[in-house]
Parts: structure tokens; C-alpha cells; sequence
């Protein structure tokens, strides 16, 4: 019997434990926000119990304001007894306040208090509860005090907690929206899935859909899990995943994303990722380690606020010595109503929340973009970059070749030059071939069916296209069939000039003309590497190619330095080198390749991962391949640490400045008291102030997301 | 100085004493978890604070801690463990589970988002 329960105990714990971590990721985050609404329900009926007290009772503790002489209102005479009672009435009213609204406050302190810490809960539970029990004890035993003491102020207890309150209720709001990130993205998520099976097609949720289920997706509908499409094609917009903004056209073996949306064909595509692994899913868990994480500032910070606590207990007990020993009378209820000020408006969250609240919002907005940051470190170093070296190819470049020129000799014209060096070059299998007849496919050149195909190694390719005979390839090409291609030589050279491949093409014997084929840049690369260098960022280039076709890209997106020839494995050296400069180093690269180089920089971003998010060499890993993510990801990691520094800079300044203040610093000068109720405004206004601040973050509008840039 | 005042400046400063040593000074015993089928498991109560908030383990095995919240206050949400880059949402009423297998001898802290809540795993040798 015992021996079957331990069983099943322990069977149910780790059946707990594995729901548990999947749930971290399969729970829909409805969850989260229902206890964020009931939280925020809770403390607002808190607020408003405590508020609703705290005006009789700061009517009664100012007896001398004019309202119980109103005539006819209440009484005819103020009498010394009547203010009494009215005091023992302020005494019962403001229990309550304290045991339902300020509840947290003191469970909060006592669990601190078990286990040798104290926060924020201390203070506020100390604070209140000294001006009740002084106040009672004024009440109770005005004898033990000295003369013009006993006051009582119950209206600190109600007010000061009605205030405290509030704040927290406002900071959850808050709250809610900063982490709202990781909803939006959730929410993305689609609920049901078409998949066949056995030939019959089922309308499932998408928490059922297996590996290997053929999933059906019709125009306009969201892709349920990730998979490759096996039947149709279409255009899929992944912009709110991958952060990509134009549609991407998909065919019989390419990739899909879950979450993204089918626009306008059908298809079928095979699961091959669900549940956990899809890229949502990891994306999802990425965000959540980010948000969790800490930033080397934020460790600084707890090492401050480990001895902030107890410090300002005893800041207070100092400030009711002093002022018990060397204030003006009555020096008693001076020292009481400071050492409490001091309780209250010292603010510990502020400091605390300052780092954690920008990071989550600062990782969030990322998200949104498509740019995915590992953690807190991982931002703070994006923002002090001074150096980002971008791998050239598949990075500022397309990775692939395009065609980029047609230029025909006399006697020809520019469609029949791209028929005939398209045509010639249909059945090679050569990138370089492809690019070419690609491109005229694009330009809608219908292409002819070549005969007697040879390709030549080392220069180039023969063939008939319409019974003519047509050559394309080098310089070397031409003369081993003795054709003058003087005329069009200068053409060759500029564009070799350009960082192009450039290739003769003769038809029947005679030159006619040129095309050319080159690595093309990407669209927005110009955009981002503006923005970085805007930004006070150093741009260098890596690359394998020699130093003049690295020169030519280099130029097109204005980019001075270059390290060209540089092997794959010596990449990650360079970087070195660059960081021995003592400046921070980021290497933009692809996730296997450039793996080393990555690691070894101080900030690693992965570009263009799709589906594959989970690289581990990256800092930073960037869903679309546009280098704006780049510029984004430096952008928003400046934008966040500035926005954490503001709040700290705040709420140490807030500390610093309101504690000596509470403790009646600026008495002996200016005669200036603070009231503990303003300290309790003080105290809960600051934590709301850094909450806010964070969700400024928001709306941070990136430059490399700008429409254009003049 | 009148005898009262003698005796209200000595209970300040005495209580200034008393803040130091229970807060700073005061080392405390942490609860010793033992293996079980090579897993070391705890159950820690979050509420205004982690209860056992100081746990003791060995290294080179298995440690799993579960977390139960059981309060709304949203300062106690995220349970951090920086040191091993692992942390974890709690929602409240529900179990949630950090692993981890300490190799080396040392102290492994954990704590909410913003630091005032903490506890720490003690791995010994």
C-alpha cells in the first residue's frame, strides 16, 4: 500500500513537472492576462475601501478645519471630548483599511521577515502601522508623552495605503501591457488545422496535428504548424513572424512557417514541426529567456538593492533620534511623523524594476520585428557596439547571382542578345547559366530549345539555338573559335570593373554583346548600413572575394572598409584582431558558416534563420534576411538601455534625494517638512513612473524601419 | 538629558543593532535535500518569499526544484536562477519546475525579476 502510494506520488509529480515545462509554452497566455485583470480587480477594490475611509478620518484627524463648525451639520460645540471620540472612531475605521486594504503589505513583511529579508512590504507595513500604534498609543495613554504630543494621525495609516495601492494597481496595468509582446505573438498562433488523412480531410485544433500529417491551407488561411509544401504553391506573408514585410512566393519543396498567412494560392504541405518545435513555439520560448534574463546593469542593481531595506530602517531610526534629541518641540511628534516619512517614501521598486521592466519591453518590441535578442547581455552589448563587420555574401548580398546587364553589339538588339545567351545557356547547370537564363524568363523572353549543347571547361558553352550558332563564355572562348570581340572588350572590363561576371556571347561567328551576371545586393542593405553608420557604428565588410569585386559591393552601399580575401576559417581571427582594438564587435553572419566568428564577437546575429531559430552561436538572431534587422536590433538595444539608465538614474535619484528630504533635511534651512501622505504620493507615483516609462518603448519608432531615408 | 530620553536614544541605537545583525549578520541553515533515485527534489512555496528559500544539494546530480506560487502579487511572477541563465513564469496555483545539474561546489542564486526576493541553492562537494 505505502509502497504503491510513493509510486504514484512520485509518478504525479513528474507527470506535474513535464506538464509544467511544456506548459510554459503550449499555455495559452489568456492565463496570464486573466490574473493580470483579476490582480488589477483586486487591488482597485482595495483602493477604493481605503479611499472611501480615509476621508472621514483625515476630516477628523484637522479638527480644526471649519467643517464641524458648519452650523447645524453636526454638532453646535466642538468640545475636546467630541474630538476624542471622534478619534477612537478614526482608530476602529482605519483597522479594516490596514487588515483588507494594506493586507499584502503585512503577510508580505512577515514572510520577508521569517527568512532575515525585507522589502518594500517592510516598509510600507512598518510605516503604516508605527503611525497606528503611536497614534493609539497618544490616544490610550496621552500621559506618557510629553506635553502637545499626543496627536493622534490616523489619516497617514488610511491615506498613505489607499495611495500604495493605487500605484500597484496602476503598475499591474502597466505591467500588462509590457509583456503584451509575447500575447501578440501567441495570439498569432492558429487554432484549427485542415489535415488528410486516409484520404479523408478532418478539421482538427492544431495541438492534435502529428509530424507527417498532410496539411491542407487554402487562400487566406494561417499556416497551423510549420512544414514543406508537397502539392500547390502560393505567396505567404511571414511579415508578422519573420518580420519580413514583402510576400514570399512558395513552391513544391520550400519551407512554411505556422502562424504566417497564405495569401492568395492553395497547397498542401507535409507537418514537420508541431507543438513545441515549431518555430512560434521557439520564438515564443526565446522571448521568454530574454525576458527573464538579466542585464549585467540590472546585477549591479541587486547588489544595491540586497542592502536598501534594512538601510533605510535604519536611516529612519536615526531620523527619529535626531530629531527626538535635537528638534524643536514638540521634538517627540516631530521625530514620529519623520522617522515614518522616511518608511514610506523610500521606494525600492523603483530601483529594482528599473533594468527588468525596459528589458522586457526593449526584447518584445524586438520580437515584433522579427529580431530575436538571447538576453539581457546580449542587449546591453548591442547597444554599445562600435563596430559591426557584415559577411558579404547572403548578407549584404543576395547570396545568389542575378542578371544585372545586356548590352548588345551592333547589328543586334537587346531581346535577341538575351534569347539567344539564355537559350544557350537552358540545359548548364552552372549557377552563373541559370542567373542568366532566369533573368530573361523574368523579362518574358520566351526561350528556344538549343541543340548540340557542349559546355567547354574553363570557357564557357556552344550551342545552336535556331539553327544558329551561339557562344557564350570568356574571352578565351572567343579566341579559340578566332571571333574579334575587340568592340565589345571595353564593356567586359568595366563591368569586371563593377564586381560582375561578365560574359561574351557570339552568335554565327560574330560578337553580340555582353551579359553580364553579379551577386546583387540586397534591397534595403544600403538603408541599414546608413542607419548603423549613422549611429556613430564603423561597417566593415568580410569576404572571400578578392579585393576588387569586394571593393565594388562595397562601394554600392557605402561601406569603406573592406577585408577581402579573407578564408572561411579565418574569419573568425579578423574578428579577434578587431576586438583586441578594445572596441565591441559585432559580426553579422550566417548561423552555420560563420558559426566561430559569431561566437567570437562580442554580439553574434544569425541573419535570415527562418524557421531555424534555435542557433545557439548568435546573440541575436534575426528571422528575415534583411539587414535592417541588424540596425534595428543596435537601434532598439540603444533605445532600451537608455530608456533602463533613465529609470534607474530616476529612481536612485528619487531615493537619494526624497529620503534625506522625508527625514527633514531642509528643516533647519527652509522649514520644510514633508507629510507622510505626500511621501506615500511620492513613493507609489515613482514605481508607476518607471513601469511607464518602460512602456514608452512601445512606440519607439527605428530609423531602419523608416519608409525611406533621404 | 533626562533619564527617558537616555532610554529611548539606547532602545534606537539598540534597534539599529538589531536591524544589522537579523538582516546582514545573521547566517542562516539551509534545508538539506536528498537524493532520491539520483534527483534532488524540493518543493518551494512562493509567497512574499521563497519557503525553503536556502536548499542544499550536491553537485554532480540532478537537482529539480518546484515552484508553487500561491499569491497574486505580481512581484513573485518570474522566478530567475542568472547564474545558470534559467528562469521560469509561475503562474500562480500551478507547478512549475526548473532542472538543473550543478557541477561545481558554490552557491547558486535565485530570485524574482526585480531582486527582492531571494534564495539561493548551496551545492556541495
Amino acid at each position: 500500500m505505502t509502497l504503491s502510494k510513493s509510486i504514484s506520488i512520485e509518478e504525479s509529480a513528474s507527470e506535474i513537472a513535464r506538464s509544467a515545462l511544456l506548459g510554459q509554452i503550449a499555455e495559452p497566455q489568456d492565463h496570464e492576462a486573466q490574473a493580470i485583470a483579476k490582480e488589477y480587480r483586486s487591488l482597485v477594490r482595495k483602493f477604493w475601501f481605503a479611499a472611501v475611509i480615509s476621508i472621514p478620518v483625515m476630516l477628523v484627524a484637522y479638527p480644526e478645519l471649519p467643517w464641524l463648525y458648519l452650523p447645524g451639520l453636526f454638532v453646535r460645540e466642538v468640545t475636546q471630548n467630541l474630538i476624542q471620540w471622534l478619534f477612537v472612531l478614526s482608530a476602529a475605521a482605519t483597522l479594516p483599511v490596514m487588515a483588507f486594504s494594506g493586507r499584502q503589505f503585512f503577510t508580505g513583511a512577515w514572510a520577508a521577515l521569517k527568512r532575515h529579508s525585507a522589502d518594500m512590504n517592510t516598509l510600507i507595513a512598518l510605516g503604516t502601522s508605527a503611525a497606528w500604534i503611536y497614534s493609539t498609543t497618544a490616544l490610550l495613554i496621552p500621559s506618557i508623552f510629553p506635553e502637545g504630543t499626543a496627536t493622534p494621525f490616523y489619516d497617514v495609516t488610511a491615506i498613505v495605503t489607499a495611495l500604495v495601492v493605487l500605484g500597484q494597481a496602476l503598475e499591474v496595468r502597466a505591467k500588462g501591457q509590457t509583456s503584451q509582446a509575447i500575447r501578440k505573438l501567441l495570439d498569432l498562433q492558429a487554432k484549427t488545422a485542415r489535415v488528410l488523412r486516409n484520404g479523408v480531410e478532418l478539421e482538427i485544433p492544431v495541438e492534435e496535428v502529428v509530424v507527417n500529417d498532410v496539411v491542407m491551407v487554402r487562400p487566406g488561411d494561417k499556416i497551423p504548424v510549420d512544414g514543406e509544401i508537397i502539392k500547390g504553391y502560393s505567396t505567404v506573408d511571414e511579415s508578422l513572424v519573420t518580420g519580413e514585410s514583402l510576400p514570399i512566393d512558395k513552391k513544391i519543396g520550400d519551407e512554411v512557417i505556422g502562424a504566417t498567412l497564405n495569401t492568395t494560392g492553395a497547397f498542401n504541405f507535409r507537418a514537420t514541426k508541431v507543438g513545441k518545435d515549431t518555430a512560434l513555439a521557439q520564438i515564443v520560448k526565446m522571448v521568454q529567456d530574454a525576458m527573464g534574463s538579466k542585464a549585467p546593469i540590472a546585477r549591479l542593481v541587486d547588489v544595491v538593492s540586497g542592502y536598501f531595506v534594512p538601510t533605510v530602517m535604519i536611516l529612519s531610526i536615526l531620523t527619529f533620534l535626531v530629531w527626538f534629541d535635537l528638534g524643536p518641540s514638540p521634538a517627540l511628534s516631530f521625530a514620529i511623523v519623520t522617522a515614518v516619512t522616511v518608511l514610506i517614501i523610500a521606494c525600492p521598486c523603483a530601483v529594482g524594476m528599473a533594468v527588468p521592466m525596459s528589458l522586457v519591453a526593449g526584447v518584445g518590441k524586438g520580437a515584433e520585428h522579427g529580431v530575436l535578442i538571447r538576453n539581457g547581455e546580449a542587449l546591453q552589448t548591442a547597444s554599445q557596439l562600435k563596430i559591426v563587420v557584415l559577411d558579404k555574401t547572403g548578407t549584404i548580398t543576395k547570396g545568389k547571382p542575378e542578371l544585372t546587364d545586356v548590352m548588345p553589339a551592333n547589328g543586334f538588339d537587346r531581346e535577341t542578345l538575351l534569347l539567344f545567351a539564355a537559350s544557350a545557356d537552358q540545359p548548364s547547370e552552372h549557377p552563373l547559366a541559370q542567373a542568366i537564363v532566369q533573368g530573361a524568363r523574368n523579362q518574358g523572353v520566351h526561350l528556344s530549345e538549343p541543340n548540340k549543347f557542349e559546355a567547354i571547361p574553363g570557357h564557357g558553352v556552344e550551342t545552336e539555338v535556331d539553327n544558329r550558332q551561339v557562344l557564350v563564355g570568356n574571352a578565351k572562348l572567343m579566341s579559340r573559335n578566332n571571333i574579334d570581340a575587340s568592340m565589345i572588350k571595353e564593356d567586359v572590363e568595366r563591368l569586371q570593373g563593377e564586381g560582375k561576371t561578365a560574359m561574351y556571347v557570339a552568335v554565327d561567328g560574330k560578337a553580340a554583346g555582353v551579359v553580364a551576371v553579379a551577386d546583387t545586393i540586397k534591397e534595403d542593405s544600403v538603408q541599414a548600413i546608413r542607419v548603423m553608420q549613422d549611429a556613430g557604428i564603423e561597417v566593415i565588410m568580410i569576404t572571400g572575394d578578392n579585393e576588387r569585386t569586394a571593393m565594388a559591393i562595397a562601394r554600392q552601399v557605402g561601406i569603406e572598409r573592406v577585408l577581402a580575401e579573407v578564408l572561411p576559417q579565418d574569419k573568425a581571427q579578423e574578428v579577434h584582431m578587431l576586438k583586441k582594438g578594445g572596441k565591441k564587435v559585432g559580426m553579422v553572419g550566417d548561423g552555420i558558416n560563420d558559426a566561430p566568428a559569431l561566437a567570437e564577437a562580442n554580439v553574434g546575429f544569425a541573419i535570415g534563420t527562418g524557421t531555424d531559430v534555435a542557433i545557439e552561436a548568435a546573440d541575436i538572431t534575426l528571422m528575415s534576411g534583411s539587414l535592417k534587422g541588424v540596425a534595428y536590433a543596435i537601434e532598439i538595444s540603444k533605445a532600451t538601455m537608455r530608456n533602463a539608465k533613465q529609470s534607474l538614474l530616476g529612481a536612485f535619484a528619487y531615493n537619494t534625494l526624497g529620503i534625506p528630504v522625508a527625514a527633514g533635511a531642509l528643516f533647519p534651512f527652509l522649514g520644510l517638512l514633508l507629510s507622510p501622505i505626500i511621501a506615500g504620493a511620492a513613493m507609489a507615483a515613482s514605481s508607476v513612473t518607471v513601469v511607464t516609462n518602460a512602456n514608452r518603448l512601445r512606440f519607439f519608432k527605428a530609423k531602419s524601419f523608416a519608409n525611406e531615408i533621404q | 538629558m533626562n533619564i527617558s530620553a537616555i532610554i529611548v536614544n539606547v532602545l534606537g541605537l539598540a534597534l539599529i543593532g538589531l536591524v544589522v545583525w537579523y538582516f546582514w549578520l545573521y547566517r542562516r541553515e539551509g534545508v538539506q535535500i536528498a537524493a532520491v533515485a539520483g534527483v534532488q527534489e524540493a518543493t518551494i512555496k512562493v509567497k512574499g518569499g521563497y519557503e525553503p528559500d536556502v536548499i542544499v544539494v550536491k553537485k554532480g546530480k540532478l537537482v529539480r526544484l518546484h515552484f508553487i506560487r500561491q499569491e497574486s502579487s505580481m512581484c513573485s511572477e518570474m522566478v530567475i536562477f542568472d547564474k545558470i541563465q534559467k528562469s521560469a513564469k509561475l503562474p500562480e496555483g500551478e507547478t512549475v519546475t526548473i532542472e538543473f545539474t550543478p557541477e561545481q561546489r558554490g552557491e547558486i542564486p535565485f530570485q524574482c525579476q526585480m531582486g527582492m526576493l531571494r534564495g539561493k541553492v548551496i551545492v556541495e562537494a
